[in-house]
C-alpha cells in the first residue's frame, strides 16, 4: 500500500534549489532510510512531509505530494502535523515535566480528561521503551533525563498524538551506541503500526533498520531500492562510493 | 614607553573613569539619606501636608504616585505585551515591521516633557478627561510602552526557537504554542522589563505635571477622574515654590521617592536571578 506519493518535487530556499525533480513512493509499515552527505536535501525532504519547511523564510515548492491519495497542500497544516509526527536530531524536551511533555500534544488537540491523559502518556512511554525507567518520576523535569532517555521521551511525545507516519531526523546523532540501539529497537517495533521515514548520516544504521534505502546527493534522488540490494549491489557508482565511505 | 608602563596607565585611567561613575551616585544617595533620614517617621509617611506643606507628611503624594503608576501598568502591560508578541512571533521581516521597530526606538527617545504636552492635548483636552489620574496614567503608559515592548520582545526571543518548532510539529497552532510554551518561559523577563518601566514612571515629573499633579491637595483622590498629588512634583513644589520648607522634609521626600524606585529595581533583579536559577535549558 502506498502511503505517500511524491511526484516531480522541487524545493527552493530563495534562489537555491535544495531538491530537484524527486519522484518516490513510501509504503505503509515500512522503514525508509534516507542517506546522503550533508547538504544533500535529506532534512528538507523530511520536513516537507509535515510541511515544516513553510515556516521558514524564502521557501518555495512545486510538484505534488500525496498522503493517502490526498494532496497535502490541501490539508490543514495542523491536521497534517498531527498525522505526521516528527522526532528531531537533538533531543528537544519542552521545559515541562516528563508527564506534561508527553501529554502536551494530546492536550492541544483537546483531550482534557485526566484519566485519559494518564492512559495516553503511559501507552506512549511504553511504546518508546521508557516507561520502566521513568514511571516513578513522571512529575520531575524532563531535563533531568539522560540524552538517550530524552530522545525516547521525544518519541513518546510524538506517539501520544497518534500519528500514522513517523519522521526521524538523524535521531541518534547525539547518542551513545547503547542509547542508539534502544532507539533503533523502538523504531523496529513501531513499524508494525506506523510508517517510518528515517534520515540518517549513519550508513550502518540505514543498513540495520531500513526496509528500503534512498540515496540523496546534491538535492537529487540517485537511487532507491531494498536495503539489502542497495548495500550489496547498488546500480549507481556514486551510491557505491558513498556506502563504502569514499566521499561524504 | 614599554608595554608594562602603558598597561599600568591604561588600568589607572580606566579605573578612574569607573570610579567617577560611582562617585556621583554614591554622593547623591549619601547626602539624601543623611539629610532625609531624620524626617523618616511613621507620621511623615501617613500624614497629610500641613501649614502650607511646611510640616506634616507626604501621604497624599505617596498614594497619588502609587495610583498613577499602577494605572500606567494597567494600560501599558497588556498593550505592550500584545505588541511584543505580534512583533516577535507573528510578523516576518518586512518594511512595515522595520518601520514599527524604528517607531518604538524613537518613542523611547522622546523627551518626557513632550509626552506631558501630548498627554495634556490628547487626554486632558481632547478626550476631556481633565487633569486626572486617568490622564496621567495614560500619558505615563505611553512613555513606558517602549521599555515594556523592548524587554518583552527580548524575553520572547530568548525562548529557543526549537521549542516552538517542537510544538508546531505536534500540530499546535501558533497561539497555542505562544500560550503554553513561549509565554511561561518569557514571563520573568517581561516582568523585569515592566518593573523597570514602572520605576522610570514613578520618578517622572514632566508628564504628570501636565496631566494630573496637584500643587496642594490634602486629601486622597476618590475616582480616577480626580487630580492627585505625586511625589516628584511635590518635591519640586516644596523645593522651589514654597519658601522656608524645612530641609529635612525636602530630603525626606526625595528619600522616599528614591527608596520607591530602588525597591522596584531590586524586585526586578530578584525576579531575574530567581529565573536564572530555575532556567532549565
Amino acid at each position: 500500500m502506498v502511503k505517500i506519493k511524491i511526484e516531480v518535487l522541487n524545493i527552493w530556499f530563495d534562489a537555491f534549489q535544495v531538491l530537484k525533480e524527486i519522484n518516490l513512493e513510501i509504503y505503509e509499515n515500512e522503514i525508509l532510510s534516507i542517506i546522503g552527505p550533508s547538504n544533500s536535501g535529506k532534512t528538507t525532504f523530511l520536513r516537507m512531509l509535515n510541511r515544516m519547511n513553510e515556516l521558514e523564510n524564502g521557501f518555495k515548492m512545486t510538484g505534488r505530494v500525496e498522503l493517502d491519495h490526498k494532496n497535502i497542500k490541501m490539508l490543514d497544516a495542523q491536521f497534517l502535523r498531527k498525522k505526521v509526527g516528527m522526532v528531531f536530531a537533538l533531543p528537544l524536551p519542552l521545559p515541562l515535566t516528563i508527564f506534561e511533555n508527553v501529554a502536551y500534544g494530546a492536550r492541544i488537540h483537546g483531550e482534557k480528561n485526566k484519566k485519559n491523559l494518564e492512559k495516553i502518556v503511559e501507552e506512549a512511554l511504553k511504546k518508546a521503551y521508557l516507561w520502566e525507567e521513568v514511571k516513578d518520576r513522571l512529575n520531575t523535569s524532563a531535563f533531568k533525563l539522560s540524552g538517550g532517555q530524552q530522545q525516547r521521551l521525544c518519541i513518546a511525545r510524538t506517539l501520544a498524538v497518534e500519528p500514522e507516519l513517523l519522521l526521524f531526523d538523524e535521531p541518534c546523532s547525539g547518542l551513545d551506541p547503547i542509547s542508539t540501539a534502544k532507539v533503533e529497537q523502538a523504531m523496529l517495533e513501531l513499524k508494525e503500526s506506523y510508517t517510518i521515514v528515517l534520515v540518517t548520516n549513519n550508513v550502518k544504521q540505514a543498513a540495520r533498520v531500513g526496509d528500503r534505502t534512498a540515496f540523496f546527493l546534491n538535492g537529487e534522488l540517485i537511487e532507491i531500492d531494498k536495503t539489502a540490494k542497495m548495500f550489496t549491489a547498488p546500480l549507481d557508482k556514486r551510491t557505491d562510493d558513498y556506502i563504502r565511505g569514499k566521499f561524504g | 614607553m614599554n608595554s608594562k608602563k602603558t598597561e599600568k596607565i591604561a588600568f589607572f585611567v580606566l579605573f578612574l573613569a569607573t570610579l567617577l561613575i560611582i562617585l556621583p551616585v554614591g554622593l547623591v544617595v549619601c547626602i539624601i539619606i543623611q539629610k532625609g533620614f531624620p524626617a523618616m517617621t511613621w507620621q511623615f509617611l501617613t500624614d497629610i501636608p500641613r501649614q502650607g506643606m511646611r510640616a506634616g507628611g507626604i501621604f497624599p503624594a505617596l498614594v497619588g504616585t502609587i495610583y498613577i503608576v499602577f494605572g500606567a501598568i494597567l494600560f501599558a502591560l497588556p498593550i505592550g505585551l500584545g505588541a511584543a508578541i505580534y512583533l516577535s512571533e507573528y510578523t516576518k521581516e518586512h518594511f512595515l515591521n522595520r518601520l514599527i521597530k524604528l517607531a518604538i526606538v524613537n518613542l523611547a527617545g522622546v523627551p518626557s516633557v513632550v509626552y506631558g504636552l501630548f498627554g495634556f492635548a490628547f487626554f486632558v483636552i481632547f478626550f476631556k478627561f481633565g487633569a486626572s489620574i486617568l490622564s496621567g496614567s495614560l500619558t505615563l503608559a505611553i512613555m513606558i510602552l517602549p521599555i515594556i515592548i523592548t524587554a518583552s520582545r527580548e524575553a520572547l526571543e530568548s525562548v529557543p526557537y526549537s521549542f516552538r518548532e517542537v510544538s508546531y510539529s505536534l500540530g499546535a497552532s501558533k497561539w497555542q504554542t505562544i500560550r503554553h510554551i513561549v509565554l511561561g518561559n518569557a514571563i520573568p523577563g517581561i516582568l523585569t522589563g515592566t518593573i523597570l518601566g514602572v520605576g522610570r514612571a514613578a520618578g517622572e515629573t514632566a508628564p504628570i505635571l501636565f496631566t494630573v499633579a496637584a500643587f496642594y491637595l490634602p486629601q486622597l483622590p476618590k475616582t480616577i477622574f480626580d487630580q492627585a498629588m505625586a511625589l516628584p512634583y511635590h518635591l519640586y513644589v516644596i523645593s522651589t515654590q514654597v519658601p522656608n520648607v524645612d530641609e529635612k522634609i525636602r530630603y525626606g521626600t526625595a528619600l522616599v521617592l528614591l527608596i520607591l524606585v530602588f525597591f522596584m529595581n531590586l524586585v526586578a533583579i530578584v525576579i531575574r536571578t530567581q529565573f536564572r536559577k530555575k532556567k532549565k535549558w
